[in-house]
């Protein structure tokens, strides 16, 4: 029977293979073994969004998947959507309008507005909220955030017509 | 928190993953893991062995079949539902639900089946699956039984299935009226929801046999009798008088838990409303006649 399983999975791009104890939750791993602390723990019951990061590009809920269900996929965190140097566009828009003040939930938007953005490139406001209607930030009241998003979708929308 | 450890398996057939669960003292199908992995690490519920059904080809799988039923896979998640093609094309109402359960996160992964066999009062897909009829097929030891969604679900977070019962496919004929579903809800789960479904008698123009079902007011979903038989029978611009003369016997006759979703008065009315609402979308999609 099996209490520790062999698992190989992409970590932002790089190959990561480990053994991991089959109860081990893939927030632990990444944060506590592999030493990617921008993912955070909250609520740590899959409502606030803090935890987010992408499996195969969708949004899921680190803090509540267990490490062995991403063997031979791929992971995406906050470290493997920021710039060695600088900022991403998504973070940027989020620093010009102010989407953020203590920036703990803040890694959890970004990999939430990445996911939305990479499939709906033009969301409607009605699209934006719905999509993020699953992170939640106790500082901004959203606005804020909303109006970094709404940026981006309008953004590029004038680039595509240029 | 973490949970306790546990021993994990991963089988490829069905017969395979029954079998894991007989060998184990207290082993569980897994798949999503968005309710029972909540539970492991709240240390509510202990499993010595997870079964994981993910890699058993098939759960996965949406069609309309010969005999006009749509089928679904026990093991879509809400994601898949709400944008499956089918499912869009013949019932809105539930891609809409699916797009709508919980948040995106728990969408990507969780999952119709995992959602039912967990019977929690607050959710959305048992109340419209109880009002579409459907059935739900079971396979374990001693064979392949088929329950109906309206006897599946006994009470809060307890079913009828057995632990050693794979849930594999959910099965409803197609509808042809109109299917509507609103709920209430403070966070990502429903206080109170309303599903209801008509069939259409086409030639006359009036409702053959109408189906509603209140969900999570109570410890399970509960039909509204007097509702339906109020409506059987009446053309569509009929529909809402006749509600409104026995809406309020009806509610008084809900099973209703107060809790933190609000007392019991303010959850009757609550179904009242969504009722009524959910009547003038159906008179809306069924024509005017």
């Amino acid at each position: 029977m099996t209490r520790v399983l062999p698992i190989s999975f992409s970590l932002n791009g790089l190959v990561i293979a480990v053994d991991v104890p089959v109860h081990t939750l893939l927030l632990d791993l990444i944060r506590d073994r592999l030493g990617l602390k921008g993912t955070k723990r909250s609520c740590d019951m899959e409502v606030c969004g803090a935890c987010t990061v992408l499996l195969d590009g969708e949004p899921i809920s680190s803090c509540t998947t267990l490490a062995v269900d991403v063997d031979q996929r791929e992971v995406t965190t906050i470290e493997g959507v920021t710039p060695p140097n600088g900022l991403s566009r998504i973070q940027k828009a989020f620093v010009l309008h102010g989407g953020l003040q203590c920036g703990f939930c803040t890694p959890g938007f970004i990999m939430a507005v990445t996911a939305l953005l990479k499939a709906t490139p033009h969301p409607t406001d009605e699209e934006i909220r719905h999509y993020l209607h699953g992170n939640l930030c106790r500082c901004t009241g959203y606005t804020k955030i909303f109006e970094a998003v709404r940026s981006l979708a309008a953004e590029q929308v004038s680039e595509d017509v240029a | 928190m973490l949970p306790l450890p546990f021993e994990f398996e991963r089988p490829s057939t069905i017969a395979d993953a029954v079998r894991s669960v007989e060998d184990s003292g207290d082993g569980m199908f897994y798949s999503g893991g968005t309710e029972l992995l909540l539970a492991m690490k709240m240390r509510v519920i202990h499993t010595d062995r997870l079964i994981d059904i993910k890699g058993i080809p098939g759960l996965d799988r949406i069609a309309l079949n010969d005999a006009n039923d749509i089928e679904i896979g026990a093991r879509c998640t809400h994601k898949k539902i709400s944008s499956d093609p089918v499912v869009r094309e013949h019932v809105p109402a539930l891609s809409s639900l699916c797009a709508d359960v919980a948040n995106i996160r728990v969408r990507s992964v969780g999952t119709i089946g995992g959602n039912l066999c967990f019977g929690e009062p607050h959710a959305d897909p048992p109340t419209l699956l109880a009002a579409l009829n459907a059935r739900l097929v079971l396979i374990g030891r001693d064979g392949t039984r088929v329950v109906h969604a309206d006897d599946f679900i006994r009470s809060e977070l307890e079913t009828i299935r057995e632990p050693d019962e794979l849930l594999t496919l959910v099965v409803f004929p197609c509808p042809n009226g109109p299917v509507t579903y609103r709920r209430f809800k403070h966070g990502e789960r429903p206080s109170v929801n309303v599903a209801m479904a008509w069939s259409m008698d086409a030639g006359k123009g009036t409702i053959k046999d109408a189906r509603v079902r209140v969900g999570a007011l109570g410890s399970r979903p509960q039909p509204l009798k007097v509702v339906e038989d109020a409506l059987r029978g009446l053309r569509v611009r009929e529909v809402r008088p006749a509600i409104e003369a026995v809406l309020t016997t009806a509610l008084d006759g809900l099973e209703v838990n107060e809790d933190r979703h609000g007392g019991a008065d303010y959850k009757r009315h609550l179904a009242g409303v969504l009722l009524l609402r959910n009547a003038e979308e159906a008179i809306a999609a069924g024509g005017g006649t």
